[in-house]
């Protein structure tokens, strides 16, 4: 389903993720962020989405766990910046596909 | 949104049983709550006391005596799921450690924690873990035997007060 988020015309699937994580941008993280109550994003936001798309990009299976061991945030501070799903709303908005894991 | 799709806001787990099989559930489904914005109680009464008690929290083991279920379809051992464990085996000493730790390893290729890891996950996402302090009683138990993650520890009535609100469900594991 094509529609345009901050300008820019994308592919989402219906329930808003990103079907080509290369076409996204930071205004495009910025406006899904806007949607789904989080934010505004600052640099804490960023280095997560940021880290979700390079292990997305390396194939690697996402989960709260390895994203509290990463180093990049703890497990408190995900929940603090993404309330209301952390992993869910951390991967619609870095542009990934929605996790698929119970952990 | 129509009353018919009204969402689950609250997750409120018991959990009676103290082996590793009877902890595990109550675990992943309330860290599960958690993942999806959804507010996580668990109460731990009878053994499932086991998983909150520092001395017992690291070595809960999987039941390989009176556990019907438990089948030989164990990495290493390659039979069929249909073959059930002999309970006869399960007596002899070291083999519930044995299959706990053939257990263990595959929860960690999953990238499920230990129980003291699972606990701080828990508690760190905002979720709750209370004592039933009934069963501290029977148990003997006190306070300071128990893991520090634990918030609180509450009579039946508490917890049935902490659950209150529309959209909260209850869950006995």
């Amino acid at each position: 389903m094509i529609t345009t988020i901050a300008g820019h015309e994308v592919d989402v699937n219906e329930e808003g993720y990103l079907t080509d994580m290369t076409r996204w941008n930071e205004a495009i993280a910025a406006a899904i962020a806007a949607g789904e109550g989080v934010g505004p994003l600052t640099d804490a936001h960023l280095k997560v989405i940021h880290y979700l798309r390079e292990q997305q990009a390396k194939g690697a299976a996402l989960t709260i766990r390895s994203m509290g061991k990463s180093g990049v945030v703890t497990t408190k501070e995900l929940y603090d910046l993404f309330p209301g799903g952390p992993l869910k709303k951390s991967s619609k908005i870095a542009g990934i596909p929605k996790p698929v894991g119970c952990i | 949104m129509s009353t018919d799709n009204q969402p689950v806001k609250k997750i409120c787990i018991i959990v009676s049983r103290g082996s590793l099989d009877g902890i595990y559930p109550a675990l992943i489904m309330a860290n599960g709550a958690r993942m999806e914005g959804i507010e996580a109680s668990v109460f731990f009464t009878f053994f499932g006391l086991n998983a909150l008690v520092e001395k017992t929290l690291d070595h809960l083991k999987v039941a390989t005596v009176g556990n019907p279920a438990l089948n030989m379809a164990m990495p290493l051992l390659n039979l069929p799921i249909t073959m059930p464990f002999p309970s006869c085996v399960g007596v002899i000493p070291g083999v519930s450690a044995f299959a706990t730790g053939l257990m263990s390893r595959e929860m960690e290729k999953l990238d499920i924690p230990p129980v003291r890891e699972f606990l701080e996950l828990i508690s760190d996402s905002g979720g709750k873990l209370f004592a039933c302090r009934l069963a501290m009683d029977m148990f003997k138990l006190k306070r300071e035997d128990l893991c520090d993650r634990v918030d609180d520890v509450l009579t039946v009535g508490q917890f049935y007060e902490d659950a209150a609100g529309a959209g909260t469900h209850l869950l006995f594991t």
